[in-house]
């Protein structure tokens, strides 16, 4: 059984704004956790996809909503927990992005959920309907990854 | 406050647009904005500048997405250069190397506007 170090969280507004403390936030208990910097930087790059999306698509650009980051490391792994009030949208259905039908048709959607598989080992949605959705997003260390990843 | 700030300067039939520091949704607004003018100036030779780019996330790459197709209708191009390996390998996850020509320097990007020209 593996040995749950104690969690720490963060709460933020459902702002753009807000994007920078994110990082700041995912940056020390990446960094604390001992990852290399690559992995930093990809944690780093998932969360702030995670909660652009969010504010985004859950609650449409509403500032004033509240989106809670749980981070829990363990020997092993390191997992983002993302939990937002808003719309929930199924990210199953944004299919993979071909790039060229994004050129000059400022049709954004499905990068980032994209770019999150490909940068962490594992991504989850759940819902909650009426209640709230989350977002588990998880890293592995390093020595263990390429055993977890396929 | 999010660090990022856009440079754009002009020179040899080219715009050479510079960015600084965190380029993600809340700072891409900026960029969109940059790349309006540049249309509406008809400036469609462009080459962006990473040397200072700390940071990219999907929403920055959109916006070169969004506006590279309005500016190859008219004969120019978005030319990247001077990236770092963390930012170039996000456009690379992307698949943007195959739909972008990016350089090491600045000048060789500009030299490519020159050669297409004669």
């Amino acid at each position: 059984m593996e040995a749950e170090k104690k969690h720490i969280s963060k709460r933020i507004l459902s702002r753009t704004e807000s994007l920078v403390e994110v990082r700041k936030f995912v940056d020390g208990a990446a960094r604390k956790f001992g990852f290399p910097e690559e992995d930093i930087a990809n944690i780093i790059l998932a969360v702030d996809e995670a909660c652009t999306n969010i504010i985004k698509h859950a609650y449409q650009y509403a500032v004033d909503q509240e989106i809670e980051i749980i981070i829990f490391p363990s020997t092993r792994s390191f997992e983002i927990r993302i939990y937002d009030n808003g719309k929930s949208f199924d990210p199953s259905l944004i299919r993979p992005p071909e790039l060229k039908d994004h050129l000059g048709h400022k049709r954004r959607g499905g990068l980032g959920v994209y770019l999150m598989k490909r940068l962490m080992d594992k991504v989850e949605y759940n819902f909650i309907p009426g209640k709230r959705n989350e977002v588990r997003l998880v890293k592995y260390r390093s020595d263990v990854s390429t055993v977890t990843r396929r | 406050m999010t660090d990022f700030k856009i440079h754009h300067r002009d020179g040899d039939g080219v715009s050479i647009i510079e960015l600084k520091g965190y380029l993600d949704a809340h700072t891409a607004p900026d960029l969109e904005t940059a790349f309006q003018k540049l249309l509406n100036e008809k400036k469609y030779n462009v080459v962006v500048n990473c040397r200072d780019l700390s940071y990219i996330s999907s929403a920055g790459l959109g916006v070169f997405m969004a506006y590279v197709e309005d500016i190859r209708k008219n004969m120019g191009d978005i030319k990247l250069t001077n990236m770092s390996s963390k930012v170039y390998n996000v456009f690379d996850l992307l698949g943007f190397p195959l739909l972008y020509e990016i350089f090491k320097d600045e000048q060789e990007a500009v030299s490519r506007f020159k050669e297409i020209k004669k």
